[in-house]
């Protein structure tokens, strides 16, 4: 008998619809991937994380390789929402793809403001509130450190906007569950999960840390199992919430793994940077693997991995 | 930028170096001096990003037409492993990347200055400048003889060259940096182009600006991805105009930079930054009008 072609296309509620379920994360876009790939063929595209004012960013070394890692800190460098509105907005709305707008702050006024402005820009798609950026109002410690803090940002940002509102995580944290319940409860549409996790790395031969920041975020394949984890956990605690999963996808297995632990759509960041096709290669991967299995959307997999029936831990003393 | 599995011609060692030539018409056509290309690792490494590589020589006419040459100093597993590369393998490479070397409006005489490995890009741009009417004169330094690169080619490529290494196993014994100042009086040269190691590339520069001479640099940062969408390689650059400076990609804005607008010791090493001064930045103002992008990249 045969086979529908499976429908590529998710729905992610809030009116935003993407053709693919795979979208090119932040801080890994530039327009000039346009050269080497189709672009039309990305889900969306989440842009660097905007701030309020321009940022020069950290000093170099920004980045460091690590065992299938990638230490990198780049100090948040962006043009600003002004130049943003003005300069870069325009040109990312000419490649087809919806946009979806990061934005970092050190405050919570940060965030209203820049929320208020990305909800005035014609033809983006939604909002990702990155909470992982050093606050002011917290001691330099993340709003995302914490259920309260997060929930402060989700709840004033969602309040303002008719875009819906993504809140990006990080895994480093003992309540990810509670602070992601949180901020959906305070408004939040949904999650992006996971950040990079705060990482560094010391060049023995010099004594030196390898990033003139000293820390960074480590992303790539390293985490990927993190992202996995951060993404069943949080999907179990709220699962009528849609989960962005991001966190070293590399190939279409990466992306399915994040999907049958409870993804609506995956991100790729990392292994942008080596293979440039890789969201593409990844999409034909999920859509070669929907068919051969029957399976009509991406949809079908969301969170249908095998429980156990009682996980077992055995304990040796 | 394309992106192209090409096949290798040839891959031999150069001295310390390793010269590896690929079959790569469509990027080899467009390729410009001072641009460069990003070569993929072997599927399944633990170090997974590109390794980025000046573009050395390119081709486009007669038997070796479509070839390009990029040069590799072994030393980590990525550069051992491309050193080790044999003829008839097939790399993944993307390029041509970056902005290429500007040049001289009208006709003038050229100094390029390299050190060790960095000359790569500079034999490149000596044979453009030279094809343009250009007098090229080249100052090649290293810490030693062995390290010299392509001393016969860099003679064919100059009306003179000066040959400087540390020890002084050939050469005059010194920094490049030494013999800078008498060689631009001897050859007359207006313009200086150089490539090497970063304190080398600033020592050039400072002389270029307190001699007000234009100097364009290739710049060199680490990398993630050389596209430009990862923000890992930027230098500090003034502003043109006004008071401040910004953050440019090595990849997209570079690596072919004005040396007079780089503030040097910002950076980098962040130990030894100084404070923003109140008044902000100078401005740099002139010295950047003798040279011109090449029209069509």
């Amino acid at each position: 008998m045969a086979r529908a072609r499976p429908v590529l296309s998710v729905d992610l509620g809030g009116g935003l619809r993407l053709r693919t379920p795979v979208l090119v994360a932040s801080g890994c876009f530039g327009r000039e991937l346009g050269h080497l790939i189709d672009l039309r063929k990305l889900g969306a595209i989440v842009t660097r994380s905007l701030t309020v004012q321009p940022q020069r960013g950290a000093p170099t070394p920004r980045m460091a390789q690590t065992p299938s890692g990638l230490v990198s800190e780049t100090g948040l460098q962006n043009e600003g929402l002004d130049a943003f509105r003005e300069d870069e907005l325009p040109l990312l709305q000419k490649l087809g793809v919806p946009v979806i707008v990061s934005i970092a702050g050190r405050t919570v006024e940060d965030y209203v403001h820049l929320t208020v402005g990305a909800d005035l820009m014609r033809g983006v798609g939604a909002v990702e509130a990155n909470l992982c950026s050093p606050s002011r109002e917290r001691d330099g410690r993340w709003f995302a450190s914490s259920p309260e803090g997060a929930a402060e940002v989700a709840g004033a940002v969602s309040r303002l906007t008719r875009l819906p509102v993504f809140v990006k995580l990080s895994a480093d944290t003992t309540t990810l569950a509670a602070t992601a319940k949180a901020c959906v409860r305070a408004g939040a549409h949904g999650l992006t999960l996971v950040h990079s996790l705060p990482a560094m790395a010391v060049d023995t031969a010099t004594f030196k840390p390898r990033l003139a920041a000293v820390t960074g975020g480590l992303s790539g394949p390293a985490i990927h199992p993190i992202a996995v984890r951060a993404v069943y956990e949080v999907a179990r605690a709220l699962p009528e919430a849609p989960i962005l999963g991001v966190g070293g996808v590399t190939s279409w297995e990466d992306a399915v793994e994040l999907f049958l632990a409870g993804a609506w759509a995956v991100q790729i960041g990392t292994a942008l940077f080596s293979n440039p096709g890789a969201a593409i290669d990844v999409t034909e991967g999920i859509q070669r693997f929907l068919r051969e299995r029957g399976l009509s959307s991406p949809a079908d997999l969301r969170g249908r991995m095998i429980e156990p029936e009682a996980p077992r831990v055995e304990v040796t003393q | 930028m394309i992106r192209a599995r090409c096949e290798v011609l040839s891959s031999r060692k150069n001295g310390a170096y390793h010269s590896v030539t690929l079959v790569a018409p469509e990027i080899a056509e467009k390729a410009r001096p001072g641009q460069f290309i990003e070569v993929a690792m072997p599927e399944g490494r633990q170090a997974f990003l590109r390794r980025p590589f000046f573009v050395h020589e390119t081709s486009r006419r007669g038997g070796w037409a479509g070839t390009l040459e990029f040069v590799v100093e072994p030393g980590g597993f990525d550069t051992r492993w491309l050193a080790d590369v044999k003829a008839h393998q097939f790399l993944d490479v993307i390029g041509p990347l970056g902005k290429p070397f500007g040049y001289p409006k009208r006709r003038v005489g050229c100094m390029l200055v390299s050190e060790g490995y960095g000359a790569g890009p500079l034999y490149f741009l000596a044979e453009e400048l030279q094809a343009q009417g250009h007098r090229v004169d080249m100052i090649v330094g290293a810490p030693s003889q062995d390290l010299v690169f392509k001393p016969i080619e860099a003679k064919r490529l100059s009306r003179t060259i000066a040959v400087v290494t540390e020890d002084g196993s050939i050469g005059d014994q010194g920094h490049v940096i030494d013999v800078l100042p008498s060689a631009m009086g001897r050859t007359r040269s207006q313009v200086v182009y150089a490539a090497g190691p970063r304190p080398m590339l600033r020592a050039v520069a400072e002389y270029c600006r307190s001699n007000r001479i234009p100097a364009q640099v290739a710049a060199e940062e680490r990398m993630a991805c050389g596209l430009g969408m990862c923000w890992s390689c930027v230098i500090p650059v003034a502003r043109r105009y006004g008071q401040g400076y910004d953050h440019i990609r090595a990849c997209v804005e570079g690596p072919a930079v004005n040396a007079l607008r780089i503030l040097w010791d910002r950076w980098g090493d962040v130990a030894s930054m100084p404070a923003t001064p109140p008044e902000g930045f100078p401005a740099v103002e002139g010295l950047t009008e003798l040279v011109e992008r090449p029209t069509g990249v």
